[in-house]
């Protein structure tokens, strides 16, 4: 039993790194009071970007290929999410719309642009295995247990999560940045009048949002997949904002949800060789982080843990 | 200030500029774009551009129509939500949920012709509104943002579907990825005219649901009270109005006509109970559909059949060596232009500023 868990930990922890990145990057950007369901769309844009990349620059021998289709991904995010920066900031569109405009878009144009670049709808397949090593922390790994469970035979991206999660933590709660750019989520207004610039503020946040979710995606694509199709990211975008509901919008929630949520989906592989699960129909564990955030939702009703303004629509003039 | 534009203008530019970044992405990635308005054409009116001998066939407008009657119906859901101030983003669930009930009916009850395909719509509808009870109950009671609820339930509802397909209906052996077909009783008739289209009596659903949108938004009590509640919800509900019973109904009706959708594409399309592994977007389609068209059951129509237009000339694309995915491009483009639509109002202002001071130039000079 406490092999097999061994077993799993690794695996639930892969499959929730690309959750929590992109969950951190929807909570710096609802956090500043731009609603970013364009996460979804953020992910392709990254994993197609990563992929892709990836394919052109191994073929042509580039070495270290891998870093620079990781940091490409990450700028494409950026490029791409500035769009729903524009419309929600400037043009004061509805940020729901806008994002569900991205994510429209996002399916389409990576599609596209694999069946220009590659001639079929989804890029060719690079090796994977060589890409990343799995590895242990040499220290953190002889703690007992935790050690055993999390810094023992994971991917790097496993690693950097854990770091981004704190970092993200610091850079909100610990820094004037973040406290200006939590309190233009609460009640811009307010945050104008004492001289915080509210749209420059949304717009970096929102451009971190698109940033960490393309790395997320990217994240998804190098460690789990061998190529990059249309059915790549799978929605996981929006499991991503159930990861940053469930965290209550705060990093280390987040970071917890996420290897929640990751948990229970490599957990439906699982359900044969549990006895206590095998009733169990796999689908039940796809739905679990689904049904979790409803009934999380429900619990957190009436309590003030989101931030207030989100989704809203800031007006200067308005007082 | 902006001066006031009709909801019409603001669409239709929001159109030709989608269009236009259509042929933007093409040129930039070396194809022709005129290609787009050949297969649009073709998609249109069954002429052909590029080979005029072959005359008229007739069966690309039926297929055109085919794909415009669910975006119709998921149109007028997102429509309906829309004006009682709320954004069905769940329409996707609502389908599945349509289509699961749909095809459970057809499969396991036995009914004479006529009256089962009736019948099963009718289950589709009332599953597509069950399914978006939860929103609707949640927004209303508890306060909480439907959009996230709704986004949850579409993918409660893909694994859901899989699992009730998989435990409680006749699985086909062949292919293990679908039912069995369904009973010949179960059928929406056809309307293809003798060529290889499947038109087919569904659309009767879509005219109807147009009309029925109509009639209750703008010509009953009800429909009144729920565009007030749309429009102003502590003042709608000052004056007695029962917001939060409205709030419920309207994303039940809502979700209604989603699943009709559900069941007419599952019986006319398919004819089969389907295992979705992944989402049909008709429900996303419907958010583009009542943007553009304004959320008025007659800008639905329109937009409809717009949106229709492009989803059938997907294949033309194809043929004509366009990636069909251009087509999503376009669509959401347009959705993104019509959000913006502040920004193409103070671009119309500049440009009504800039005619007027050359007027007065002129008078002067």
């Amino acid at each position: 039993m406490l092999d097999l868990i061994y077993e799993m930990f690794p695996l639930a922890l892969t499959s929730s790194v690309p959750l929590i990145i992109t969950g951190l990057g929807g909570v710096f950007s609802e956090r500043s009071g731009v609603v970013n369901i364009a996460l979804d769309g953020c992910m392709q844009i990254g994993g197609f970007v990563a992929a892709a990349l990836l394919v052109i620059l191994d073929g042509m021998g580039v070495p270290g290929a891998i870093w620079y289709s990781i940091l490409a991904a990450i700028i494409a995010g950026g490029v791409f999410v500035a769009i729903h920066a524009f419309a929600s900031i400037n043009m004061r569109a509805d940020q729901t719309v806008s994002g569900t405009a991205l994510n429209i878009f996002a399916g389409g144009l990576t599609i596209t642009l694999c069946e220009i670049i590659f001639g079929h709808k989804s890029t060719t397949a690079y090796s994977l295995g060589a890409i990343f090593p799995r590895i242990s922390i040499p220290i953190l790994s002889d703690i007992p247990i935790i050690g055993d469970l999390f810094f023992t035979n994971n991917y790097p991206f496993t690693y950097f999560t854990y770091v981004l999660a704190i970092f993200a933590w610091f850079m909100l709660y610990k820094t004037a940045f973040g406290l200006r750019l939590r309190s233009c989520g609460e009640y811009p207004q307010a945050s104008a009048s004492m001289g915080i610039k509210v749209q420059r503020t949304r717009w970096i946040a929102v451009l971190i949002s698109g940033m960490l979710s393309a790395l997320g995606g990217a994240a998804l694509v190098l460690t789990t997949q061998t190529y990059f199709h249309g059915g790549s990211i799978n929605g996981l975008g929006f499991v991503a904002i159930a990861t940053m509901i469930f965290g209550r919008w705060h990093p280390i929630g987040c970071l917890f949800t996420g290897m929640l949520f990751g948990f229970s989906q490599v957990l439906g592989y699982y359900t044969n060789s549990l006895p206590l699960l095998a009733g169990i129909p796999s689908q039940f564990f796809s739905m679990f982080p689904y049904i979790l955030t409803i009934i999380v939702l429900v619990l957190f009703s009436g309590k003030s843990f989101g931030p207030k303004a989100s989704g809203e629509i800031y007006d200067p003039g308005k007082r | 200030m902006t001066r006031r534009y009709s909801k019409l203008t603001i669409s239709l530019i929001a159109v030709v500029l989608g269009i236009l970044v259509g042929c933007l992405i093409l040129v930039i990635t070396g194809r022709n774009p005129v290609n787009i308005f050949i297969a649009l054409i073709r998609s249109l009116t069954g002429f052909s551009v590029n080979n005029p001998a072959r005359g008229i066939n007739i069966m690309y407008p039926l297929n055109w129509l085919l794909s415009s009657v669910p975006i119709i119906l998921t149109g007028l859901s997102v429509a309906f939500a829309y004006r009682t101030g709320m954004f069905n983003i769940g329409g996707e669930g609502q389908f599945i949920a349509g289509s699961l009930a749909c095809a459970t009916v057809a499969l396991l009850v036995d009914l004479p012709p006529v009256i089962h395909p009736i019948a099963c719509i009718l289950a589709g509808g009332i599953a597509g509104a069950l399914w978006a009870f939860l929103p609707g109950f949640l927004k209303a009671f508890r306060n909480i943002n439907e959009v996230v609820i709704c986004v949850m339930m579409n993918y409660i509802a893909l694994y859901f579907n899989d699992w009730f397909v998989r435990s409680f209906l006749p699985i086909d052996k062949l292919t293990l990825a679908r039912t069995v077909a369904f009973p010949e009783t179960v059928s929406l008739g056809d309307l293809s005219f003798g060529t290889a289209s499947q038109f087919n009596y569904g659309v009767i659903f879509a005219i109807l649901g147009v009309i029925i949108f109509w009639f209750i938004m703008e010509k009953t009590t009800f429909g009144y009270s729920l565009r007030a509640t749309g429009f102003n919800s502590e003042g709608s509900r000052y004056a007695g109005m029962k917001n939060r019973r409205n709030t419920v109904l309207s994303m039940m009706i809502a979700g209604a006509f989603t699943g009709v959708a559900g069941a007419i594409v599952i019986i006319g399309s398919y004819g089969y109970g389907r295992i979705f592994t992944a989402f049909d977007n008709y429900g996303f389609d419907g958010i583009s559909v009542a943007l553009v068209g304004g959320s008025s059951a007659g800008g639905v129509l329109a937009a409809g059949l717009l949106f229709g237009l492009m989803n059938a000339s997907e294949t033309q694309f194809q043929i004509l060596g366009i990636p069909s995915e251009v087509s999503d491009n376009i669509q959401a483009a347009i959705v993104f232009f019509v959000a913006i639509q502040y920004g193409i109002k103070i671009v119309l202002d500049l440009i009504g500023k800039h005619r007027m001071n050359k007027k007065v130039k002129e008078e002067v000079a």
